[in-house]
């Protein structure tokens, strides 16, 4: 760091001889080698709500959405850059705070950033453009026309160049121009160029980040004690909770119990003391899962979807397939327990912390503690992982409540078993899978579900729908106090996997190589929306097919169909083929094609898309939870099992290249990787797997 | 509650806590060293990885009253200038996905590295394997250890 070193004598002798205030380029990445000195901002012209403009030249980007490790902090500022033409080395990113009427869309969830904030975000940074194009024109007497821009500068027709800088206070004074143009993708300098993470500095050196890193001095500490799903508080004695030291107080919320501490381990220590009796629950998994295979066998509801017919098809058939697939709740198990800070005051309402829809919680929190909406702020921090977990802003309230009843400042934090034990699950589910077979053919199809909780269990539309011509969905709800939620890739981080290898079967069973089983019924589908127009798909057929080349182009799949396992889904608008490749029994690669249109930040993608791929073969392997009297079983890590890296297989990522705008990234790579691990591990073991986790079953066989 | 000294990152500092507080809170709370995560309280996920006397510990298994007057070392205090070899490595890997593993990830590796400089993949995958990453940023987090190890 030597030159460093000289860096800042020199910054300090300028500073002396000239009074301004400079300060060392602060970007990190290019801190070793860069010798950027850059002059203090002083003054900032704000654009939009999305931008503003410093004197020294840097623009300070408002990431709108929520980062839960999806990489949005990143991405989506790159989209105001792109258009706005500036270098991506004077952007300083920083996290919006919750806006509904400034940045519209703030969630985290459905894998919708990118995809939403495509034409708007990229608006924004064109709207600034132009402003400062039509100062720039207004200064030197010329058409805006004749002027460009580039690199954070505007050129007139006679070569005359000014600085945005320079320009900003002026064009903020411009008319907003309303009807923008936006770039083409071949003219992107910044889109589709890998930019690191916003934050990777913060992270690697522990810098106060996260909500669970929030400190405000005055504040704190709280945990909430909670009872089994469906149980009420009876009573409870916190005489000796309350005998320890530094506890402040232990009040009830209804059926929960909190703890107020002057530090988290008190609170924690505390709460151990505290026996509460709560009436009996009689949530277990044994009967959940009986109740769910009754909803399929009694069938009272209405189908989803129903083509053709589907009865006569299953009568006239060859020979039926049929399968039941079962699927455990799972608990998110993010890496940073829930947590959130409040403090109400009789002026607001301030909760600071990480959430995934900061507008549903602040409504919520308005609402709980009667305050008018105005009154309730909600900033967002950095979150130590999301998967849906922090959709839910039940420790949000529970914090403001909190708050509220004491009067202080507060942090709650809950233990990982609070965390494991107190979720909102993936939905236990059932599912029946059967195939009409007839002269070679699939002629009959049916799909049945039934969830807790979720009576949409089920993806009505999508692949294998338009392609077998008789085709029946229909989806059973069980309702249940156990708390249930989106899980990452609700739904279809089950159903692909029984859907990938009930196709597998078939495969077999019509001596077909499961690619051309896949592709003949595409072909057929795309043949069907020829002659039909009013066919219903959610997905592109052709874009299907797309990603199924791919993959199997890149891991060889008809060579070595003995060792590899095949399965390809479609979610969140976005198409993803994978193939897992089995040696000795054990996973050791998955290829995995996408076509998730435009890809904005490469590097970051693989990242995401890698990290889809090992958590959807993480949760199938070992991921379950099971309820006993309303109490999950699994506490902890030493009893829920988590993929861990020597269990980790080599992961290939490939984009299918593409102009179109871009889909989901943060969710779609995971619901292929059960079923491609199960088809593969089928060749390696000859035992088809029909529940979760895997390896429970494969032990039987394994030993 | 109780007085306790100890040393961290070169300074020492007094705390009045429970006898039992595991050294992950006292930083947290107490000293409002952040960088030391909470992830499982059992010594299962890594999250809170600090140095004892430069070898790597669980701190949220190590109560205040077993520190006595050995050398703390928090993700804070690993380099003069964020400049450890890991820590370069993850930059260049941009290893990171939601970030809240990555700092125990980090003194994890810096301990395993002093002892084993040149490891194998598997050495490696092995040494790694008491640390989750949640967002399964696993291999990165391979390759950056890979790439400090050379550097
Ligand atoms: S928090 Fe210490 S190992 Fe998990
Ligand atoms: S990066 Fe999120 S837990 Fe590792």
């Amino acid at each position: 760091m030597a030159n460093n070193e000289i860096k800042r004598r020199e910054f300090l002798r300028i500073n002396g001889i000239t009074g301004a205030a400079l300060v060392l380029g602060f970007n990190f990445y290019s801190c070793k080698n860069s010798s950027e000195v850059r002059a203090e901002a002083t003054e900032w012209s704000e654009m939009n709500a999305f931008l503003s403009i410093a004197d020294n030249g840097q623009v300070t980007i408002m990431s709108p959405n929520p980062e839960i490790g999806q990489g949005v902090k990143t991405s989506m500022p790159m989209l105001i850059a792109e258009e706005l033409n500036i270098d991506w080395k004077d952007v300083i990113v920083k996290q919006a705070p919750f806006d509904a009427v400034k940045y519209k869309r703030q969630v985290a969830g459905g894998s919708q950033s990118i995809r939403q904030g495509w034409i708007s975000l990229r608006t924004a940074g064109a709207t600034a453009k132009e402003m400062l194009i039509n100062a720039a024109a207004e200064e030197w007497g010329v058409l805006p026309a004749e002027c460009s821009a580039k690199s954070g500068i505007v050129y007139g027709p006679a070569g005359d160049k000014k600085t945005y800088a320079e320009l900003a206070p002026l064009a903020i004074g411009q008319a907003v121009p309303t009807d923008v143009k936006l770039k083409k993708p071949e003219d992107f300098t910044i889109i589709g160029k890998s930019k690191k993470n916003v934050d990777l500095a913060k992270i690697v050196s522990g810098e106060n980040l996260f909500g669970m890193d929030y400190y405000r001095e005055g504040m704190v500490y709280a945990n909430v004690l909670k009872g089994p799903f469906g149980a009420k508080l009876e009573s409870f004695d916190a005489t000796s909770a309350k005998a320890v030291e530094g506890v402040i107080d232990v009040i009830q919320m209804k059926d929960k119990i909190a703890i107020i501490a002057i530090d988290t381990w008190t609170c924690f220590k505390a709460k151990k003391l505290i026996k509460p009796q709560y009436s009996k629950s009689n949530h277990n998994t044994p009967e959940i899962t009986a109740k769910l295979k009754a909803l399929l066998v009694a069938q009272n509801g209405e189908d989803k979807r129903k083509d053709g017919n589907v009865e006569k098809a299953f009568k006239q058939a060859d020979s039926i397939v049929e399968r039941f697939y079962s699927a455990p709740f799972l608990a998110h198990n993010t890496m940073a327990p829930m947590n959130f800070f409040a403090n109400v005051t009789a002026e607001k309402v301030e909760c600071i912390g990480p959430i995934q829809t900061p507008e549903w919680t602040q409504g919520r929190i308005a609402e709980l503690l009667n305050r008018p909406k105005e009154e309730v702020t909600i900033d967002m921090t950095r979150m130590g992982g999301g998967f849906g977990r922090r959709l839910y802003g039940d420790f949000a309230l529970e914090a403001a409540e909190i708050s509220d009843k004491i009067k202080k400042p507060v942090k709650l934090v809950y233990e990982r078993e609070d965390d494991m034990q107190g979720g909102m699950y993936r939905p236990a589910s059932e599912y029946v899978f059967r195939a009409a077979l007839k002269d070679g053919e699939i002629t009959g199809y049916e799909v049945l579900g039934a969830s807790v909780n979720d009576g949409n269990c089920v993806r009505a539309n999508n692949f294998p729908a338009g392609a077998i011509n008789n085709y029946r969905v229909a989806a059973y709800r069980l309702e249940s106090d156990v708390t249930t939620g989106a899980w990452r890739a609700p739904v279809t981080n089950f159903i692909a996997f029984a859907e990938q290898s009930f196709l597998d079967e078939i495969a077999e069973e019509l001596n077909e190589s499961p690619l051309d089983l896949r592709m003949n019924l595409l072909d057929k589908a795309i043949e069907n929306q020829k002659n039909n127009k009013e066919l219903t798909l959610d997905y592109d057929p052709v874009k299907f097919k797309g990603v199924l080349q791919d993959v199997a182009k890149h891991s060889g799949f008809r060579d070595n169909m003995d060792t590899m396992g095949l399965s390809a889904y479609y979610s969140h608008n976005t198409y993803v083929a994978e193939v897992a490749q089995v040696e000795e029994k054990a996973i050791t690669k998955i290829y995995c094609s996408i076509d998730c249109g435009i890809v904005v930040n490469p590097d970051g993608a693989v990242n995401q898309a890698q990290g889809g791929v090992i958590d959807g073969m993480g949760h199938a392997m070992y991921g379950e939870l099971t309820l006993k009297d309303g109490v999950a079983e699994q506490s902890n890590f030493h009893n829920y099992k988590i993929i861990r890296m020597n269990e980790v297989p080599e992961v290939e990522i490939n984009f299918v290249k593409s102009d179109n705008d871009p889909t989901g990234l943060g969710e779609p790579t995971l619901p292929p990787a059960g079923g491609a691990v199960a088809n593969a591990l089928y060749r390696a073991t000859g035992q088809r797997l029909y529940s979760q986790p895997f390896s429970k079953e494969l032990d039987k066989v394994l030993g | 509650m109780k007085e306790f000294k100890l040393n961290v990152n070169g300074s020492s500092h007094s705390v009045r806590v429970h006898e039992d507080t595991p050294l992950l809170w006292v930083l947290r709370d107490h000293l409002h060293l952040t960088g030391t995560k909470f992830g499982c309280g059992i010594a299962q996920c890594g999250a809170c990885s600090v140095h004892q006397d430069g070898v790597a510990m669980r701190s949220c298994v190590l109560p205040i009253s077993a520190v006595g007057d050995s050398e703390i070392t928090t993700i804070e205090g690993l380099s003069p200038k964020n400049d450890h070899p890991l820590q370069e490595a993850w930059i260049k890997h941009d290893v990171p996905q939601c970030g809240y593993c990555q700092s125990g990830q980090i003194m994890t590796a810096a301990s395993f590295l002093d002892e084993n400089p040149n490891p194998s993949d598997d050495e490696i995958s092995q040494a790694m394997s008491g640390n989750l990453c949640r967002c399964s940023a696993y291999l990165r987090i391979k390759e950056a250890v890979k790439t400090a190890s050379k550097s």
